[in-house]
């Protein structure tokens, strides 16, 4: 059993906790993932490193509440134990200095993206940052961003916080303002967002990684539920992955198995939602 | 009772195991075969002739001594028949629901020269069962040799390895990757042929009698390598038990449409995650109205099996055409890989059997998900390198299969996650570990190898074998009797 030592509510919907698991820590790097299963009845579900403290043997994971698990995962408080947290899984980012790197996540991807920006700017880049969300409600860790980036451009798709924008509208001025500076990009959020950041640098030919996030049970290679269509052929982006060349992703096949288990989904939240209304009522 | 003559013995006809019937069966997850009651096990065992030189033992993998633990139980000693048992088997109660008796230790018996052989697993099962419930036997740990030794799985290689090797009075430590561990037992065998609480509970009966500790979650190649096990972790030894976990896909155009799965995916969700059981479970799994499942092994079967259970599920709730469940198989019945028995229950149930037909194409619709698959007819030719008869496609023979859901059922490969950073371990072409067949040992010091990542996809007793003879090997290291590196 995995204690959750720390919790802290990011936002309504956006929670993050810090987890016990000082095996993982041992060896956890960014842009690694872990899987968590919360109890005896729980799926199997993959989130991203947001951080991790060897010494302290400490795993951090930010989490969305989008389905009935993350909404569960929720409602768990400091020191209650999640029953399964299996990591590191994936391959970490390659940090090099590529000089200029551009940084860009999108709702809950700013937590993955947030170690790999830190181990970026460590390995003497200069990082610019593009966070956006859909409000100002759902954004967080600005200033985690800001002590990590030499340039952070903060923006939401309502205007209610930074620059009323997508995330691509910024990355493409940069591209473009920066024409040949920029050696690499990052971007990691939603697939939707990262297929139009995908399309966004594919013009400039600046390489482009995204991490993704998949159906997944085992993340050894196993199920092969995770499988994403490259150019080259398919992989498994939990041993293969997470972090592909968005240039090669076949995005619209990735769209479509993400939604494979969308009225499974609803139904879970639905009786998920009722369950709550009964205990509240209690 | 008198002592019968081998004349009487021979007039006792085979006893049939209780099962459910096919129509039953086919709409629940409950064990289909039921086991024999205490009178029918007496009654089949009447019928072993206790020959001096029994072939039955030499074609078990693991050497169950047959002829002894038979009279101990029609003598009615329980107790004697689990202990004999037990000598070589350490896990009867799984061995006797999957081994293939029919081309091991059955199929060498006397009487199947001139009838029907002695029902040897059942009887197995039998034996296994009844002490899962009493526990009159339990496993008994050697003197304490002060050596700890790293099974890495938790399958039939792992335990069996882990068992011997307790009982030795070696520390073991099992890491599993998966939360639960039995491995393909618990991930892959359905409930209805191998019940989880039989597998849990021999593996905690026996975990409990020789102090094997068992670390979930533990992924070897990224939480430790073998490297840092042998090292940093101080293990004297370790075995790899990691099996062949990774799925194949065929390689045609659409296999990455919505509702292509691999067999292990659809199995996982459907046997460890409880998937059947959603949303009571967590896990959903969905099952096509037409399903096509591709391949004839064991799993293929298992998947034909499960998805008709799903579909009788749906019916239940909705109301609605149960649909149709088919396996594809590119060659003819003569050669289908799987267990007799599997093939028989199948068919019983409902599945649809498409002999000589391969897979060309998958079509998905404007949404991405599967709509259709088009197949080619096939004939067969000279034998191939396997000795079967090679599948040859029958030119302009295709044809289109209405499916929404097909399950890739085409075997596994070893995963490669465990040999990250483990140096000196090598492997073959086909991402197998090289191993010694008999002692299991490796290309790398202290490290010994068993079941299917030395063998590719084989049978859960076959990797049974091959753990318990490297454990043999490896008691002997520890002990200083032997030095192979």
């Amino acid at each position: 059993m995995y204690e959750i030592l720390h919790k802290k509510t990011l936002s309504e919907v956006n929670k993050l906790m810090v987890i016990a698991a000082p095996e993982v820590a041992r060896k956890a790097r960014a842009g690694q993932f872990v899987i968590v299963r919360i109890g005896e009845h729980g799926e199997r579900i993959p989130l991203t490193v947001a951080d991790y403290d060897r010494e302290e043997g400490t795993i951090t994971i930010i989490f969305q509440e989008v389905g009935k698990t993350t909404m569960h995962l929720g409602t768990l408080e400091q020191g209650d134990e999640l029953a399964t947290f299996v990591g590191p899984l994936g391959h970490p980012t390659e940090i090099e200095n590529y000089g200029t790197v551009v940084c860009v996540g999108g709702g809950v991807g700013i937590a993955p993206l947030y170690p790999i920006a830190r181990a970026l700017k460590e390995a003497g880049n200069t990082v610019v940052s593009i966070i956006g969300a859909r409000n100002k409600e759902l954004l967080f860790w600005e200033d985690e961003m800001r002590t990590v980036s030499d340039e952070l451009i903060v923006c939401t798709d309502d205007g209610s916080y930074g620059r009323k924008a997508l995330v691509t509208a910024p990355l493409k001025e940069l591209l473009e303002q920066r024409d040949g500076e920029i050696a690499r990009v990052w971007a990691i959020g939603p697939a939707i967002m990262m297929k139009f950041c995908a399309a966004t640098t594919e013009p400039f030919n600046v390489p482009t990684i995204v991490s993704l996030n998949t159906i997944m049970i085992d993340g050894t290679g196993m199920c092969g539920g995770c499988r994403v269509q490259l150019t080259d052929g398919a992989k498994f982006v939990c041993v293969d992955g997470p972090e592909f060349d968005a240039h090669q992703v076949d995005w619209d096949l990735l769209l479509a198995r993400q939604r494979f288990y969308l009225e499974e989904e609803k139904q879970a939240v639905g009786r998920w939602q009722h369950q709550c209304r009964l205990e509240a009522r209690g | 009772m008198a002592e019968l003559t081998n004349r009487e013995r021979l007039h006792i006809p085979r006893q049939a195991m209780p099962t459910q019937e096919p129509l039953v069966r086919r709409t629940n997850f409950d064990e289909v075969a039921l086991g024999f009651t205490p009178e029918l096990a007496q009654q089949e065992a009447e019928r072993c002739l206790q020959c001096a030189r029994p072939h039955c033992v030499e074609g078990c993998p693991v050497g169950v001594l047959i002829p002894q633990f038979i009279r101990a139980l029609r003598e009615g000693d329980m107790e004697g028949a689990v202990r004999t048992m037990k000598e070589k088997n350490n896990l009867p109660a799984i061995c006797g629901r999957v081994c293939p008796q029919e081309t091991q230790c059955e199929v060498r018996c006397v009487l199947a020269k001139k009838g029907e052989p002695v029902a040897i697993g059942r009887l197995e099962r039998f034996v296994g069962d009844y002490e899962l419930n009493y526990r009159t036997c339990p496993l008994e740990r050697g003197e304490e040799t002060g050596k700890r030794v790293a099974v890495v799985g938790s399958g039939p290689a792992g335990l069996t390895c882990a068992v011997d090797l307790g009982r030795e009075g070696h520390q073991v430590t099992i890491f599993e990757s998966l939360h639960a561990p039995g491995g393909v037992l618990v991930y892959g065998i359905p409930e209805f042929r191998m019940p989880k609480g039989v597998v849990h509970g021999e593996i905690d009966y026996a975990a409990e009698c020789l102090g094997i500790k068992v670390h979930p979650d533990a992924v070897i190649g990224r939480l430790y390598t073998i490297d840092e096990l042998l090292n940093g972790q101080g293990f004297d030894a370790v075995f790899l038990g990691t099996g062949a976990g990774l799925p194949t896909f065929l390689r045609i155009p659409g296999i990455n449409y919505s509702g292509v799965l691999s067999a292990n995916e659809f199995l996982t969700r459907v046997n460890l995650m409880k998937g059947y059981l959603f949303p009571e479970y967590d896990t959903p799994v969905k099952v096509g109205r037409r399903v096509a499942v591709i391949g004839a092994g064991n799993v293929a079967m298992d998947s034909a099996r499960c998805s008709l259970r799903l579909q009788s599920l749906r019916v239940r709730e909705t109301g609605e055409e149960p649909g149709e469940v088919h396996i594809v198989y590119r060659r003819s019945r003569v050669e289908v890989p799987a267990r007799a028995e599997e093939v028989h229950h199948a068919e019983e149930e409902g599945v649809i059997f498409d002999f000589l037909t391969n897979p060309v194409e998958i079509y998905g619709d404007e949404s991405g998900k599967v709509c259709g698959m088009r197949c080619i007819r096939m004939e067969l030719g000279e034998p191939d390198e396997s000795g079967r008869r090679r599948p040859i496609p029958i030119e302009g023979s295709e044809f289109d299969m209405d499916v929404d859901m097909v399950v890739m059922a085409l075997g596994t490969r070893p995963n490669p996650l465990v040999f990250n950073e483990a140096g000196g371990l090598e492997r073959t072409k086909w991402g197998t570990a090289v191993a010694d067949r008999e002692t299991g040992r490796t290309t790398k010091a202290r490290v010994w190898a068993g079941g299917d990542v030395v063998t590719g996809a084989a049978t859960v007793i076959s990797a049974m074998g091959a753990g318990k003879r490297a454990a043999a090997d490896i008691d002997r290291f520890l002990r200083g009797e032997i030095d192979p590196w």
